[in-house]
């Protein structure tokens, strides 16, 4: 693209502006990013009552693990924890398997019903119940204060369901005439001709739903509020967050029997805690969801 | 007609043929039904003074009264105010910032800066509103990295408390959602940047454009489809976007610019019991993003840009 031969000086010129100005903008995005991680990360490696006095920025200066033990001996984190890597993994699973199907049902071109199932669907994206009459719904169907309520609801997504469809209507109409005059049925073709060749959107929309399931808080909140033993990682989370947002004083830390550990900087242990795993994960699966996101988005 | 005789004679066996996807249809129908559509019966309750101990069934009838209940109480009309004001501020600022964001790194030369930059990018996107509530707390505290800022540079002569203040919190709300957002939401846009043409950027170039030239006319107008349908898709979103940051974040010194439709349902519905005014603000909610999906819908089909529907 450098091809500017005319040699236009004062064209040059503004470009070299541009290009400085651009690059500091970068540079600015990427600090205004990652600064406030990193500082909660250094202090959580940092002494509480030493960082009381502030100054530390990107790294601590007074090392120390306290935190993190402090975090581990929480009950209601660790039970918070089991509970969301199992609704992680149990919902994920549902979920994928549940939208696959349905995609693969109505991307049938001959399928008689393709065109109402699609309907059915489409139409939840737009139109919900709301917040009052779902929660009765599950009252009665006995959901709440159970585990069930973190991973049926969601399971079927119009969204998810649209973006593996459109992934299966690329695969050539060829492999399933052909498996159909070897004597392969619908489930044959499902599970051993077109599952496979959907890995990478399979991976996409689990992407989505365990992000989702990992952050989720507000469920466990109105229907699992009365339970302990069901709550999530995000929820314990919250109410750490919560109980000392406006009390991170030196007073505080003076009652801790320790001296060292105070609540800001437990807080922040439990935060770098909660974040992560996604945060080690999803550098490596940045293909996935940006195929997804683009399948997804523009075609519809 | 030859071909609809086929289709009359094939039916039959296509349904026995088709059994499987039929089944599978079904259950994933009566799914749908339970989780999707049932809880729309709930909207009678609207029209109820819905009692738990009545039901459904054998609640007294009130007609519109719950609807001129909710709208003659002045804090629901604040809350109405909230939602449209925060929800459009919103959907604007990301919708700048994330199109400047992948334009701008689209013009970044090395390859390996841009993918840095790209994934750093999206790393927000991944954390809960939990996480980005607990940062913003810190670093908008009186200790925190902003007031120590703005004090150092004399900007101020003491330490802010930004959230005892009404006028910071739709900034602040909106500011958090470009932080969080503004690098996913550029992925699309630069994956259709990635989709133009190469051939019009070297006709743009023979012709002495220089850069600015090359985003306006060649850029810009290369990703418009794909600004438009987002915009579509996320102008009936626009009272959805109203709750999670709004919860976490609001507090007693700021509730008249903090409280929305959906924390409106929760403390009405929820904590106070009263069904029939929850599930009455919740139906309202739906009708406008029904009716805000329609009109931009409208305007996109007269100036003959893509659409929905």
């Amino acid at each position: 693209m450098e091809k500017n031969k005319s040699g236009k000086i004062k064209t040059s010129v503004w470009d070299k502006v541009f290009v400085v100005c651009n690059t500091l903008f970068m540079v600015a995005f990427v600090i205004i990013t990652l600064y406030p991680v990193l500082n909660t990360l250094a202090i959580s490696l940092n002494d509480g009552t030493d960082a009381l006095r502030g100054g530390i920025y990107l790294w601590p200066r007074k090392w120390t693990f306290k935190n993190y033990i402090t975090v581990l001996q929480k009950d209601n984190l660790i039970t918070g924890a089991y509970i969301t890597v199992a609704r992680t993994i149990i919902g994920t699973l549902l979920a994928l398997v549940a939208n696959a199907i349905l995609a693969f049902i109505v991307s049938r071109k001959n399928f008689i019903f393709k065109r109402s199932l699609s309907l059915f669907w489409v139409v939840t994206m737009y139109v919900n119940g709301g917040m009052i009459p779902t929660f009765l719904l599950y009252k009665n169907l006995h959901l709440t204060n159970s585990f069930w309520v973190y991973v049926v609801p969601g399971m079927v997504s119009a969204f998810n369901m649209l973006v593996i469809r459109t992934y299966m209507a690329g695969i050539p109409d060829s492999l399933e005439e052909s498996a159909q005059l070897d004597g392969a049925g619908y489930t044959t073709i499902f599970v051993k001709i077109i599952s496979p060749l959907c890995k990478p959107v399979y991976a996409t929309v689990a992407l989505f739903v365990a992000v989702g399931q990992w952050n989720s808080w507000f469920d466990a909140m109105l229907y699992n509020r009365m339970s302990s033993h069901l709550t999530t990682l995000q929820y314990e989370l919250m109410k750490l967050l919560s109980s000392v947002t406006n009390q991170g004083t030196s007073a505080e830390a003076m009652k801790n029997a320790a001296g060292t550990v105070t609540p800001t900087s437990v807080r922040a242990a439990a935060t770098v805690l909660t974040m992560l795993p996604i945060i080690c994960l999803y550098p490596f699966l940045q293909r996935y969801f940006v195929t997804g996101l683009t399948i997804g988005g523009v075609k519809e | 007609m030859a071909s609809q005789e086929k289709k009359k004679n094939i039916t039959w066996k296509e349904i026995k043929k088709q059994k499987v996807l039929i089944i599978w249809s079904l259950v994933l129908v009566i799914y749908g039904v339970i989780f999707y559509y049932l809880p729309l019966a709930g909207w009678a309750m609207a029209f109820q003074d819905y009692k738990p101990k009545n039901g459904l069934f054998h609640s007294a009838f009130v007609g519109m009264d719950k609807f001129k209940q909710l709208f003659s109480d002045a804090s629901f009309i604040r809350v109405i105010r909230n939602t449209l004001g925060m929800g459009v501020i919103n959907l604007i600022v990301t919708f700048v910032m994330a199109i400047l964001f992948a334009i701008l790194l689209n013009e970044v030369k090395s390859n390996g800066g841009k993918k840095t930059v790209q994934t750093i990018s999206y790393l927000p996107h991944f954390l809960s509103w939990i996480i980005v509530t607990g940062i913003l707390h810190d670093a908008l505290s009186s200790t925190g990295i902003i007031n120590e800022l703005l004090l150092k540079f004399h900007i101020l002569d003491q330490p802010l408390n930004f959230f005892a203040h009404p006028k910071f919190f739709w900034p602040i709300v909106a500011f958090a959602n470009v932080w969080k957002e503004t690098g996913w939401n550029a992925i699309i846009y630069l994956s259709a940047i990635t989709a133009i043409d190469p051939s019009l950027y070297e006709a743009a170039n023979m012709d002495g454009a220089g850069r600015w030239a090359r985003i306006r006319y060649v850029t810009l107008p290369g990703i418009k489809p794909t600004i438009m349908i987002l915009l579509l898709m996320n102008v009936g979103n626009v009272l959805n976007a109203g709750f999670e940051i709004q919860y976490l974040l609001g507090n007693g010194l700021v509730q008249s610019v903090s409280q929305t439709i959906d924390i409106y349902v929760l403390k009405w519905g929820i904590s106070q019991n009263d069904f029939s005014i929850g599930t009455a603000a919740g139906i309202f909610k739906s009708f406008v993003s029904i009716v805000l999906i329609v009109i931009a819908n409208q305007i996109a089909k007269k100036n003959g840009e893509e659409r929905l529907f």
